[in-house]
């Protein structure tokens, strides 16, 4: 399948922004899996004062929207404070670059998932993670439906969340078990597989979770 | 520059085939079936390009079914196959590789959801799998074998006379899919005792729309198409006249050429292959070595680590030259082929792969052109990867060697 990108996709590609490391930097995240070909690393310089990311930059691994996701993210959380950088959503970077193939949306989601966890890391050194941070991760259908508004259907390039094909979450959480079901509706079935995998994987990343089951239905 | 080194893919259409095409869409454009002038005009050039196309593979006209494309083809020699000899008493046990085209492997796959017992050969790590394999895998149950002649992604050319040999004396069909390797590698249904052969036109610098199956005289198939009784009542359907004249046409052109252009085309890729593999952390894909004339002329796939092969693949492309990668994005992941994965490649390995596949219209000025800008968009793309060591730990050594990390 061809892919089609935008001008501003290929632009952020061929010449990304923020591109490398921050020597000493302040916090740094590495998200995605060499297995899954998809990794991108974030490196941010923070201001101890005022919590404006003064400098970040990125690495990534990965196809063409992926670096340019990761690109133009770092330009969008670039002078921003951490807790508005925080409110980057998911689909942001691919809104920025003008729309990515449904096919990519996925790689958005990668670029926002490592900033977050790049602040994140910056929280934790600094104590600035809240008090209830543990609380925050406990494991909950609500947290689980959460972290499923990042599994994108690649048919349609829209979360399985929105998309309402999450039909079920259980969750036994002194068990750390966890059971999802998806309904695929009118999606085409060479993505079944990927759907399923990406949902494992995203519930595995969760706090205290010991096993996940998925069931895929029409 | 614009460089096409995607051949895998599909080919630039000769000159000579586009010019003997075109009086057969706009002059005599007459049916095949019609029983007017016209008509016979039709009837006459389509017999003499199934004579054509028969040499090549030194079948017998009546012998050669005109398909819309390979996939078609596979398909019937297959699904036909199986229902022409599946329901009978000898059994429903199917055998092919791991390394096939998806136009093999998945109507296998579909035959093992319709109760037929399918397997899976394994290949050895340059791709290969043996008449002994083969042999092995026959029981008395057994009806059909379907081995790639030279497969697509590592150009791996399989010894089909002896597996033919073999499947004859076992009394099983055997198909061969041939479209990587016609016109490229000599192929003679008769002496390697091949029963169905697939063949195409689109990739021997022919059109699109045009495949063809040799199906062996006296061998039964249940057919896909329904309707009219074109092709030995075979495949219905108006023949595609045009696309034919142009199949035969470019399959003439391309055996008479073979064997100047494979050891042209050989020699090509040989040169751009050494100067690639200078590049650190590389490595060619399929056979080498002692191998390397059991492998497509033009054919070389090579991996270039810690970068992601579809990125390396828009960024030549953006320099006007045209690859394919191993990897196909589709969700979170990307799904390595199935080939690069049957030789043992693992995932990250196949990701970072890419299939360089020539023609004879490639030159040297062309490679060297592809080569320098290989190696700058590796060391660029090299140089922003965010990439960490997954299981394996000698790979992250390497890196560590090579970007001095």
């Amino acid at each position: 399948m061809a892919l089609k990108y935008t001008k501003k996709v290929l632009e952020y590609f061929l010449h990304p922004k923020n591109m490398g490391e921050i020597e000493g930097a302040d916090a740094e995240a590495t998200e995605g899996s060499p297995a899954c070909g998809d990794m991108v690393s974030v490196y941010l310089k923070v201001n101890p004062k005022t919590h404006v990311i003064e400098d970040i930059k990125f690495k990534s691994y990965g196809c063409a929207s992926n670096i340019a996701t990761a690109s133009i993210i770092t330009e969008m959380a670039k002078g921003k404070k951490l807790e508005e950088a925080k409110k980057i959503e998911w689909n942001a970077a691919a809104d920025e670059l003008g729309g990515l193939p449904s096919v990519k949306m996925h790689c958005s989601v990668l670029a926002a998932k490592t900033l977050m966890a790049a602040i994140r890391d910056y929280e934790q050194k600094h104590g600035l993670a809240k008090a209830g941070a543990e609380g925050e991760t406990e494991l909950t259908s609500e947290n689980v439906m959460n972290e499923l508004m990042g599994v994108i259907n690649p048919d349609i390039g829209i979360n399985i969340v929105r998309l309402k094909m999450v039909k079920n979450v259980e969750v036994d959480g002194k068990a750390g078990a966890v059971k999802v079901e998806i309904s695929l509706g009118n999606t085409d079935e060479m993505f079944t597989e990927n759907i399923k995998e990406e949902v494992e994987e995203h519930v595995k990343a969760l706090k205290g979770v010991k096993k996940v089951e998925v069931s895929v239905s029409k | 520059m614009k460089v096409y080194m995607d051949n895998g893919a599909t080919t630039r259409v000769l000159p000579e085939v586009a010019k003997a095409m075109l009086p057969y869409m706009t002059e005599k454009y007459g049916n095949a079936s019609s029983l007017h002038y016209m008509g016979l005009e039709a009837e006459e050039i389509l017999d003499a390009s199934r004579r054509t196309v028969a040499k090549c593979i030194n079948a017998e006209p009546e012998e050669i079914i005109f398909t819309g494309c390979a996939t078609e083809a596979n398909n019937l020699a297959i699904v036909g196959a199986c229902e022409a000899l599946g329901e009978g008493a000898k059994g429903k046990r199917i055998i092919t590789t791991k390394i096939e085209h998806a136009s093999v492997g998945n109507v296998f796959k579909r035959m093992a959801e319709k109760g037929f017992e399918v397997v899976f050969l394994d290949v050895d790590s340059e791709g290969f799998v043996s008449a002994e394999q083969v042999a092995r895998a026959i029981d008395d149950k057994t009806v059909l074998v379907s081995v790639i002649h030279a497969n697509h992604e590592i150009g791996t050319i399989q010894d089909i006379g002896a597996i033919g040999k073999v499947c004859r004396a076992k009394g099983v069909l055997f198909h061969t899919d041939a479209c990587q390797s016609f016109t490229k590698v000599p192929i003679d249904v008769k002496r390697q005792n091949v029963d169905l052969l697939t063949l195409n036109a689109h990739k021997i610098h022919g059109p699109k729309g045009v495949g063809a199956l040799f199906v062996r005289r006296g061998i039964r198939l249940g057919k896909q198409i329904y309707g009219g009784p074109q092709e030995g009542n075979l495949r219905a359907g108006t023949e595609n006249v045009p696309g034919i004249v142009g199949f035969a046409k470019a399959a003439e052109i391309g055996v008479r050429d073979m064997k100047k252009e494979v050891p042209r085309m050989a020699r090509l890729r040989d040169a751009l292959v050494a100067e690639l593999l200078k590049i650190p952390n590389t490595r060619m894909n399929g056979p080498v070595g002692k191998n390397l004339g059991r492998r497509l002329c033009n054919n070389a796939n090579i991996t270039f680590d810690f970068i992601e092969g579809e990125a390396l693949l828009m960024r030549l492309s953006v320099k006007g030259i045209c690859v394919s990668t191993g990897s196909a994005c589709s969700s979170k992941s990307l799904q390595p082929s199935h080939v690069l994965k049957a030789i043992g490649l693992e995932h990250e390995q196949a990701h970072g792969s890419i299939r360089f596949s020539l023609s004879k219209f490639n030159n040297e000025k062309e490679a060297r052109y592809v080569v320098a800008a290989v190696r700058k968009e590796v060391e660029e793309l090299r140089k922003m990867s965010a990439f960490r060591p997954g299981k394996s730990k000698s790979y992250y050594e390497e890196r560590k060697e090579v970007l001095g990390e």
